[in-house]
Protein backbone atom coordinates (compact mmCIF):
# COMPACT_ATOMS: atom_id res chain seq x y z
CA UNK A 1 0.00 0.00 0.00
CA UNK A 2 1.33 3.09 -1.40
CA UNK A 3 1.05 6.34 0.86
CA UNK A 4 3.54 8.48 0.57
CA UNK A 5 2.63 11.79 -0.90
CA UNK A 6 -1.13 11.55 0.06
CA UNK A 7 -3.48 14.13 1.77
CA UNK A 8 -5.49 13.17 4.31
CA UNK A 9 -8.71 15.13 3.80
CA UNK A 10 -11.04 13.09 4.35
CA UNK A 11 -11.84 9.55 6.14
CA UNK A 12 -14.02 8.59 3.08
CA UNK A 13 -10.69 8.73 0.92
CA UNK A 14 -9.63 5.62 2.26
CA UNK A 15 -10.90 1.72 1.73
CA UNK A 16 -10.76 -0.34 4.49
CA UNK A 17 -8.08 -1.96 4.29
CA UNK A 18 -6.20 1.43 4.38
CA UNK A 19 -7.82 2.22 7.48
CA UNK A 20 -6.90 -1.44 9.24
CA UNK A 21 -3.24 -0.86 7.48
CA UNK A 22 -2.86 2.67 9.23
CA UNK A 23 -4.10 1.26 12.54
CA UNK A 24 -1.61 -1.85 12.55
CA UNK A 25 1.46 0.52 11.78
CA UNK A 26 0.02 3.28 14.86
CA UNK A 27 0.63 -0.52 16.81
CA UNK A 28 3.70 -0.53 16.09
CA UNK A 29 4.27 3.01 17.07
CA UNK A 30 3.28 2.67 20.83
CA UNK A 31 6.76 2.00 22.48
CA UNK A 32 8.17 5.19 20.70
CA UNK A 33 5.17 7.06 21.44
CA UNK A 34 5.62 6.12 24.92
CA UNK A 35 9.16 7.70 24.87
CA UNK A 36 10.32 4.34 25.65
CA UNK A 37 11.99 3.90 22.21
CA UNK A 38 13.55 6.46 19.87
CA UNK A 39 13.00 6.34 16.30
CA UNK A 40 14.35 8.07 13.59
CA UNK A 41 12.36 7.41 10.76
CA UNK A 42 11.88 10.55 8.51
CA UNK A 43 15.15 12.79 9.84
CA UNK A 44 15.63 16.36 8.79
CA UNK A 45 11.61 16.30 7.68
CA UNK A 46 9.77 19.43 8.40
CA UNK A 47 6.12 19.58 9.91
CA UNK A 48 4.32 22.58 9.12
CA UNK A 49 1.20 23.18 11.59
CA UNK A 50 -1.25 25.57 10.14
CA UNK A 51 -3.75 26.11 13.20
CA UNK A 52 -6.63 28.79 12.31
CA UNK A 53 -8.43 27.65 15.04
CA UNK A 54 -7.58 26.76 18.83
CA UNK A 55 -6.73 23.15 19.48
CA UNK A 56 -5.29 21.54 22.97
CA UNK A 57 -5.35 18.06 21.73
CA UNK A 58 -4.90 17.66 17.94
CA UNK A 59 -2.10 20.37 17.86
CA UNK A 60 0.09 18.86 20.79
CA UNK A 61 -0.34 15.42 19.74
CA UNK A 62 0.87 15.88 16.04
CA UNK A 63 3.80 18.36 17.28
CA UNK A 64 4.42 15.12 19.85
CA UNK A 65 4.06 12.51 17.00
CA UNK A 66 6.16 14.39 14.57
CA UNK A 67 9.20 14.83 17.25
CA UNK A 68 9.01 11.03 18.05
CA UNK A 69 9.26 9.95 14.74
CA UNK A 70 12.41 12.01 14.51
CA UNK A 71 11.30 14.98 12.62
CA UNK A 72 10.92 19.00 12.87
CA UNK A 73 7.94 20.89 13.70
CA UNK A 74 7.23 24.84 12.63
CA UNK A 75 4.05 26.53 12.60
CA UNK A 76 1.88 29.07 14.24
CA UNK A 77 -1.84 28.91 15.95
CA UNK A 78 -2.56 32.57 16.34
CA UNK A 79 -3.67 33.60 13.21
CA UNK A 80 -3.62 37.03 14.08
CA UNK A 81 0.43 36.92 14.16
CA UNK A 82 0.52 35.76 10.86
CA UNK A 83 0.33 37.89 7.10
CA UNK A 84 -3.87 36.26 7.00
CA UNK A 85 -4.31 39.24 9.40
CA UNK A 86 -2.89 41.45 6.65
CA UNK A 87 -5.37 39.69 3.91
CA UNK A 88 -3.33 36.97 2.36
CA UNK A 89 -5.26 33.89 1.60
CA UNK A 90 -5.30 30.71 2.47
CA UNK A 91 -4.03 29.70 -1.04
CA UNK A 92 -1.45 31.98 -1.09
CA UNK A 93 -0.16 30.89 2.53
CA UNK A 94 -0.62 27.94 1.89
CA UNK A 95 1.91 28.16 -1.72
CA UNK A 96 4.56 29.71 0.54
CA UNK A 97 4.81 27.08 3.67
CA UNK A 98 5.05 24.28 1.17
CA UNK A 99 8.50 25.73 0.62
CA UNK A 100 9.10 26.32 3.37
CA UNK A 101 7.92 22.53 4.94
CA UNK A 102 7.67 18.64 3.61
CA UNK A 103 4.14 18.07 5.52
CA UNK A 104 1.12 20.38 6.37
CA UNK A 105 -0.92 19.92 9.17
CA UNK A 106 -4.22 22.49 8.45
CA UNK A 107 -6.92 23.01 11.12
CA UNK A 108 -9.41 26.08 9.61
CA UNK A 109 -12.89 27.40 10.53
CA UNK A 110 -14.56 27.23 7.34
CA UNK A 111 -15.73 23.80 5.64
CA UNK A 112 -13.21 22.21 2.36
CA UNK A 113 -10.47 24.15 3.28
CA UNK A 114 -8.44 21.15 3.50
CA UNK A 115 -9.79 19.44 0.47
CA UNK A 116 -8.76 23.32 -1.64
CA UNK A 117 -5.55 23.45 0.47
CA UNK A 118 -4.55 19.84 -0.87
CA UNK A 119 -5.14 20.56 -4.23
CA UNK A 120 -3.07 24.15 -3.84
CA UNK A 121 -0.20 22.02 -2.71
CA UNK A 122 2.53 19.60 -4.23
CA UNK A 123 3.38 18.21 -0.23
CA UNK A 124 1.15 16.47 1.79
CA UNK A 125 -1.82 17.90 3.19
CA UNK A 126 -3.29 16.58 6.47
CA UNK A 127 -7.08 17.71 7.59
CA UNK A 128 -6.90 18.25 12.06
CA UNK A 129 -10.24 19.87 10.87
CA UNK A 130 -12.57 21.86 8.89
CA UNK A 131 -15.04 23.93 10.54
CA UNK A 132 -17.90 21.67 11.17
CA UNK A 133 -16.25 18.96 8.52
CA UNK A 134 -13.85 16.14 8.76
CA UNK A 135 -11.64 15.37 11.07
CA UNK A 136 -10.23 12.42 9.97
CA UNK A 137 -7.62 11.86 12.35
CA UNK A 138 -9.64 11.95 14.95
CA UNK A 139 -11.66 9.26 13.72
CA UNK A 140 -8.74 6.83 13.11
CA UNK A 141 -7.84 7.22 16.31
CA UNK A 142 -11.32 6.71 17.64
CA UNK A 143 -11.30 3.76 15.22
CA UNK A 144 -7.98 2.60 16.31
CA UNK A 145 -8.89 2.80 19.83
CA UNK A 146 -12.07 0.92 19.49
CA UNK A 147 -10.16 -1.78 17.52
CA UNK A 148 -7.68 -2.33 20.52
CA UNK A 149 -10.05 -2.68 23.34
CA UNK A 150 -12.69 -4.92 21.51
CA UNK A 151 -9.98 -6.84 19.00
CA UNK A 152 -11.96 -6.61 15.48
CA UNK A 153 -15.67 -3.85 14.88
CA UNK A 154 -17.89 -6.05 12.80
CA UNK A 155 -21.39 -6.57 15.06
CA UNK A 156 -19.90 -4.74 18.34
CA UNK A 157 -22.69 -2.41 19.65
CA UNK A 158 -21.75 0.97 19.37
CA UNK A 159 -23.66 3.99 20.42
CA UNK A 160 -23.10 7.60 19.67
CA UNK A 161 -24.54 9.73 22.54
CA UNK A 162 -25.07 13.61 22.56
CA UNK A 163 -25.16 16.18 19.71
CA UNK A 164 -25.24 13.90 16.42
CA UNK A 165 -26.00 16.63 13.96
CA UNK A 166 -23.53 19.20 14.38
CA UNK A 167 -20.62 17.50 15.70
CA UNK A 168 -18.08 16.93 12.99
CA UNK A 169 -15.99 14.03 15.05
CA UNK A 170 -19.41 12.02 14.96
CA UNK A 171 -20.15 11.98 10.92
CA UNK A 172 -16.65 10.71 9.95
CA UNK A 173 -16.87 8.03 12.57
CA UNK A 174 -20.33 6.73 11.65
CA UNK A 175 -18.97 6.47 7.99
CA UNK A 176 -15.95 4.83 9.08
CA UNK A 177 -18.01 2.53 11.08
CA UNK A 178 -20.49 1.56 8.63
CA UNK A 179 -17.41 0.35 6.65
CA UNK A 180 -16.25 -2.02 9.73
CA UNK A 181 -19.48 -3.32 9.78
CA UNK A 182 -20.56 -2.19 13.23
CA UNK A 183 -24.25 -2.26 14.86
CA UNK A 184 -24.57 1.48 15.46
CA UNK A 185 -27.38 3.13 17.85
CA UNK A 186 -27.79 6.70 17.98
CA UNK A 187 -29.00 8.41 21.54
CA UNK A 188 -29.69 12.08 20.86
CA UNK A 189 -32.70 14.47 21.36
CA UNK A 190 -34.80 14.93 18.07
CA UNK A 191 -33.15 18.12 17.75
CA UNK A 192 -29.68 17.02 17.71
CA UNK A 193 -30.30 13.38 15.60
CA UNK A 194 -28.13 12.67 12.60
CA UNK A 195 -28.47 15.35 9.50
CA UNK A 196 -30.72 13.25 6.44
CA UNK A 197 -27.58 13.10 4.59
CA UNK A 198 -25.91 10.89 6.72
CA UNK A 199 -29.09 8.57 7.31
CA UNK A 200 -29.62 8.29 3.52
CA UNK A 201 -25.68 7.18 3.69
CA UNK A 202 -26.07 4.59 5.88
CA UNK A 203 -29.48 3.19 4.24
CA UNK A 204 -27.62 3.34 0.73
CA UNK A 205 -25.03 1.15 2.69
CA UNK A 206 -27.60 -1.47 4.13
CA UNK A 207 -25.88 -0.47 7.48
CA UNK A 208 -27.37 -1.90 10.52
CA UNK A 209 -28.58 0.87 12.81
CA UNK A 210 -31.20 1.86 15.57
CA UNK A 211 -32.09 5.54 16.48
CA UNK A 212 -33.29 5.74 20.40
CA UNK A 213 -33.76 9.04 22.64
CA UNK A 214 -33.43 7.18 25.26
CA UNK A 215 -29.75 5.89 26.66
CA UNK A 216 -30.97 3.60 29.00
CA UNK A 217 -32.95 1.47 26.13
CA UNK A 218 -28.86 0.65 25.09
CA UNK A 219 -27.30 0.22 27.98
CA UNK A 220 -27.64 -3.35 28.75
CA UNK A 221 -26.16 -4.36 25.01
CA UNK A 222 -23.29 -2.16 23.89
CA UNK A 223 -20.04 -2.39 23.73
CA UNK A 224 -18.99 1.26 23.06
CA UNK A 225 -20.84 3.95 24.59
CA UNK A 226 -19.30 7.46 22.37
CA UNK A 227 -20.11 10.17 24.21
CA UNK A 228 -20.00 14.04 22.60
CA UNK A 229 -20.26 17.66 24.21
CA UNK A 230 -23.88 19.23 23.71
CA UNK A 231 -23.16 22.40 22.68
CA UNK A 232 -24.70 25.12 24.69
CA UNK A 233 -24.53 27.76 21.90
CA UNK A 234 -26.86 25.78 19.88
CA UNK A 235 -30.26 25.99 21.65
CA UNK A 236 -32.03 29.20 21.55
CA UNK A 237 -33.22 28.53 24.88
CA UNK A 238 -30.80 27.90 28.30
CA UNK A 239 -34.28 25.64 29.77
CA UNK A 240 -33.88 23.77 27.09
CA UNK A 241 -30.79 23.24 27.03
CA UNK A 242 -30.30 22.11 30.67
CA UNK A 243 -33.22 19.78 30.02
CA UNK A 244 -31.39 18.14 27.12
CA UNK A 245 -27.79 18.13 28.32
CA UNK A 246 -29.10 16.48 31.41
CA UNK A 247 -31.11 13.38 30.07
CA UNK A 248 -27.54 12.61 28.33
CA UNK A 249 -25.16 13.33 31.17
CA UNK A 250 -23.17 9.95 32.08
CA UNK A 251 -22.61 9.15 35.77
CA UNK A 252 -22.16 6.13 37.47
CA UNK A 253 -25.78 5.32 38.26
CA UNK A 254 -26.97 5.36 34.50
CA UNK A 255 -24.58 3.12 33.82
CA UNK A 256 -26.39 0.29 35.96
CA UNK A 257 -26.96 -2.51 33.67
CA UNK A 258 -24.02 -1.64 31.18
CA UNK A 259 -21.60 -4.92 30.27
CA UNK A 260 -18.52 -5.00 32.77
CA UNK A 261 -16.53 -4.55 29.40
CA UNK A 262 -18.24 -1.93 28.19
CA UNK A 263 -16.24 1.21 27.21
CA UNK A 264 -16.49 4.51 27.29
CA UNK A 265 -14.94 7.05 24.78
CA UNK A 266 -14.98 10.97 24.38
CA UNK A 267 -13.26 13.02 21.49
CA UNK A 268 -12.78 15.68 24.43
CA UNK A 269 -13.37 18.51 25.54
CA UNK A 270 -15.56 17.13 28.12
CA UNK A 271 -18.24 20.26 30.07
CA UNK A 272 -20.24 18.06 32.33
CA UNK A 273 -21.24 15.14 30.14
CA UNK A 274 -19.57 12.66 31.49
CA UNK A 275 -19.66 12.87 35.46
CA UNK A 276 -15.79 12.55 37.00
CA UNK A 277 -16.90 10.22 39.37
CA UNK A 278 -16.86 7.94 36.07
CA UNK A 279 -13.03 8.64 35.67
CA UNK A 280 -12.05 6.03 38.30
CA UNK A 281 -14.29 2.89 36.76
CA UNK A 282 -13.52 0.23 33.98
CA UNK A 283 -15.17 2.01 31.65
CA UNK A 284 -13.78 4.97 31.04
CA UNK A 285 -10.96 5.21 28.16
CA UNK A 286 -11.31 8.87 27.09
CA UNK A 287 -7.95 9.55 28.30
CA UNK A 288 -6.16 6.50 26.78
CA UNK A 289 -8.05 7.49 23.30
CA UNK A 290 -6.47 11.38 23.80
CA UNK A 291 -3.02 9.39 24.10
CA UNK A 292 -3.90 6.96 21.01
CA UNK A 293 -3.44 10.03 19.35
CA UNK A 294 0.05 10.24 19.02
CA UNK A 295 0.82 6.55 17.80
CA UNK A 296 -2.02 7.39 14.89
CA UNK A 297 -0.60 10.55 13.97
CA UNK A 298 2.48 9.25 14.00
CA UNK A 299 2.02 6.44 11.64
CA UNK A 300 -0.31 8.94 9.50
CA UNK A 301 3.13 11.23 9.06
CA UNK A 302 5.22 8.38 8.41
CA UNK A 303 3.21 6.89 5.69
CA UNK A 304 2.59 10.03 3.99
CA UNK A 305 6.48 11.07 4.07
CA UNK A 306 7.51 7.90 2.85
CA UNK A 307 9.09 6.13 5.56
CA UNK A 308 10.98 3.06 5.81
CA UNK A 309 8.66 1.15 8.34
CA UNK A 310 11.09 -1.93 8.49
CA UNK A 311 12.68 -1.46 12.09
CA UNK A 312 8.71 -0.92 13.59
CA UNK A 313 8.55 -4.27 15.53
CA UNK B 1 -51.29 21.85 -38.56
CA UNK B 2 -47.60 22.40 -37.19
CA UNK B 3 -47.91 23.18 -33.18
CA UNK B 4 -45.23 25.58 -33.30
CA UNK B 5 -47.31 27.93 -35.76
CA UNK B 6 -48.76 29.56 -32.11
CA UNK B 7 -45.45 31.66 -32.35
CA UNK B 8 -43.63 31.87 -35.67
CA UNK B 9 -40.95 29.77 -36.60
CA UNK B 10 -37.87 31.68 -36.52
CA UNK B 11 -34.99 31.97 -39.26
CA UNK B 12 -31.69 31.97 -37.47
CA UNK B 13 -31.15 31.19 -33.79
CA UNK B 14 -32.09 29.02 -31.49
CA UNK B 15 -34.79 26.88 -30.84
CA UNK B 16 -34.61 25.25 -27.03
CA UNK B 17 -37.57 22.74 -27.01
CA UNK B 18 -38.60 20.28 -24.29
CA UNK B 19 -37.95 22.46 -21.24
CA UNK B 20 -39.53 21.01 -18.56
CA UNK B 21 -42.60 22.35 -17.98
CA UNK B 22 -42.70 25.54 -15.88
CA UNK B 23 -38.82 26.32 -16.57
CA UNK B 24 -38.66 28.28 -19.20
CA UNK B 25 -38.26 31.92 -17.39
CA UNK B 26 -36.02 30.10 -15.55
CA UNK B 27 -33.92 29.42 -18.51
CA UNK B 28 -34.43 32.98 -19.89
CA UNK B 29 -32.72 34.30 -16.44
CA UNK B 30 -29.47 31.87 -16.44
CA UNK B 31 -28.69 32.86 -20.03
CA UNK B 32 -29.22 36.35 -19.04
CA UNK B 33 -31.87 37.16 -22.02
CA UNK B 34 -34.19 38.70 -19.33
CA UNK B 35 -31.50 41.57 -18.67
CA UNK B 36 -31.63 45.25 -20.27
CA UNK B 37 -30.73 46.13 -22.57
CA UNK B 38 -32.20 43.41 -25.00
CA UNK B 39 -29.89 41.88 -27.54
CA UNK B 40 -32.73 39.09 -29.13
CA UNK B 41 -35.94 39.20 -29.88
CA UNK B 42 -37.11 35.92 -27.57
CA UNK B 43 -40.44 33.82 -27.68
CA UNK B 44 -41.69 32.35 -24.44
CA UNK B 45 -44.01 29.30 -24.99
CA UNK B 46 -45.00 27.58 -21.43
CA UNK B 47 -47.35 24.49 -20.75
CA UNK B 48 -47.32 23.13 -24.57
CA UNK B 49 -49.06 19.40 -24.48
CA UNK B 50 -46.10 17.02 -24.87
CA UNK B 51 -45.90 13.52 -25.66
CA UNK B 52 -42.65 12.64 -23.79
CA UNK B 53 -43.33 14.73 -20.39
CA UNK B 54 -46.90 15.53 -20.41
CA UNK B 55 -46.27 19.30 -20.99
CA UNK B 56 -42.85 21.21 -21.84
CA UNK B 57 -41.90 24.54 -22.35
CA UNK B 58 -40.19 25.86 -25.34
CA UNK B 59 -38.00 29.37 -25.54
CA UNK B 60 -36.99 30.66 -28.89
CA UNK B 61 -34.31 33.24 -29.52
CA UNK B 62 -33.55 34.94 -32.59
CA UNK B 63 -30.48 36.08 -34.36
CA UNK B 64 -28.65 34.17 -31.90
CA UNK B 65 -26.89 30.70 -31.20
CA UNK B 66 -25.84 29.52 -27.73
CA UNK B 67 -22.43 29.61 -26.53
CA UNK B 68 -20.76 26.35 -25.74
CA UNK B 69 -20.78 26.54 -21.94
CA UNK B 70 -24.41 27.59 -22.04
CA UNK B 71 -26.13 23.96 -22.91
CA UNK B 72 -24.74 22.81 -19.54
CA UNK B 73 -26.66 25.41 -17.65
CA UNK B 74 -29.69 24.92 -19.27
CA UNK B 75 -29.34 20.70 -18.08
CA UNK B 76 -29.16 22.27 -14.34
CA UNK B 77 -32.68 23.36 -14.90
CA UNK B 78 -34.02 21.17 -17.55
CA UNK B 79 -32.49 17.44 -17.91
CA UNK B 80 -34.63 16.62 -20.69
CA UNK B 81 -33.84 20.04 -23.04
CA UNK B 82 -33.53 19.78 -26.56
CA UNK B 83 -31.00 22.92 -28.33
CA UNK B 84 -32.26 23.71 -32.36
CA UNK B 85 -29.74 25.55 -33.71
CA UNK B 86 -31.47 27.37 -36.72
CA UNK B 87 -29.96 28.41 -40.00
CA UNK B 88 -31.99 29.74 -42.87
CA UNK B 89 -34.65 28.75 -41.60
CA UNK B 90 -33.26 25.11 -40.96
CA UNK B 91 -32.32 23.05 -38.24
CA UNK B 92 -28.68 22.66 -38.95
CA UNK B 93 -27.56 21.10 -35.34
CA UNK B 94 -29.82 19.38 -32.56
CA UNK B 95 -28.58 18.58 -29.28
CA UNK B 96 -29.72 17.12 -26.51
CA UNK B 97 -28.64 18.80 -23.22
CA UNK B 98 -26.60 16.22 -21.18
CA UNK B 99 -26.90 16.72 -17.20
CA UNK B 100 -22.74 16.79 -16.35
CA UNK B 101 -21.58 14.36 -13.67
CA UNK B 102 -19.59 17.37 -11.98
CA UNK B 103 -20.69 20.83 -12.37
CA UNK B 104 -17.95 23.38 -11.99
CA UNK B 105 -18.45 27.20 -11.90
CA UNK B 106 -21.69 27.38 -12.67
CA UNK B 107 -23.37 28.05 -9.35
CA UNK B 108 -22.27 28.69 -5.60
CA UNK B 109 -22.07 26.50 -2.72
CA UNK B 110 -25.07 27.09 0.02
CA UNK B 111 -23.24 26.32 2.70
CA UNK B 112 -22.42 30.10 3.72
CA UNK B 113 -19.09 28.75 6.00
CA UNK B 114 -17.61 26.81 2.69
CA UNK B 115 -14.08 27.35 1.85
CA UNK B 116 -15.77 28.64 -1.59
CA UNK B 117 -17.33 31.50 -0.44
CA UNK B 118 -14.54 32.73 1.27
CA UNK B 119 -12.35 35.07 -0.85
CA UNK B 120 -9.78 32.22 -1.81
CA UNK B 121 -9.34 32.13 -5.40
CA UNK B 122 -10.89 28.29 -5.78
CA UNK B 123 -13.94 27.78 -8.24
CA UNK B 124 -16.76 25.93 -7.31
CA UNK B 125 -17.31 22.10 -7.87
CA UNK B 126 -20.31 19.79 -7.28
CA UNK B 127 -20.71 16.35 -8.23
CA UNK B 128 -24.15 15.61 -9.65
CA UNK B 129 -25.46 12.76 -7.09
CA UNK B 130 -28.97 12.92 -8.51
CA UNK B 131 -30.13 13.63 -12.06
CA UNK B 132 -33.67 14.14 -11.49
CA UNK B 133 -34.54 16.54 -9.64
CA UNK B 134 -31.11 17.20 -9.79
CA UNK B 135 -28.83 17.74 -6.69
CA UNK B 136 -25.58 17.72 -6.09
CA UNK B 137 -23.04 17.19 -3.62
CA UNK B 138 -20.14 19.93 -3.07
CA UNK B 139 -16.56 18.62 -3.35
CA UNK B 140 -15.02 20.77 -0.91
CA UNK B 141 -17.45 21.03 2.14
CA UNK B 142 -19.34 17.76 1.19
CA UNK B 143 -23.16 19.74 1.58
CA UNK B 144 -25.32 18.06 -0.41
CA UNK B 145 -28.11 20.74 -2.22
CA UNK B 146 -30.68 21.49 -4.77
CA UNK B 147 -29.88 23.55 -8.12
CA UNK B 148 -31.03 27.01 -6.95
CA UNK B 149 -31.56 29.49 -9.58
CA UNK B 150 -30.14 32.44 -6.86
CA UNK B 151 -27.15 30.29 -6.87
CA UNK B 152 -26.37 29.91 -10.47
CA UNK B 153 -23.32 32.14 -11.64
Amino acid sequence: MDFQGRDVVSINDFTLEEINYILDVAEGMVPAAKGEEVLDLIPGKILAMMFYEPSTRTMLSFETAMKRIGGKVIGFSDVRATSTAKGETLADTIKMVEAYADVIVLRHDREGAARMAAEFSDIPVLNAGDGAGQHPTQTLLDLYTMRSELGYLRKKSIALVGDLKYGRTVHSLTYALAKFGANLHFIAPEALQLPPEVVSHLEKRNASFEVHEDLSDVMGEVDVLYVTRIQKERFPDIEEYNKVAGAFRIDTESLTGAKKSMIIMHPLPRVDEISPDVDGTNHARYFQQAFNGVPVRMALLSLVLGADLGVLR
Amino acid sequence: MRKELKISAIRNGTVIDHITSGMALKVLHILGLDEDPPTSTVSVIMHVPSRLHSFKDIVKIEDRELKKREPNRIALLSPHATINIIRDGEVAEKHHVRPPREVVDLASCENPNCITNSREPVSTRFKVIRKEPMVLKCVYCGREQDVCIERLE
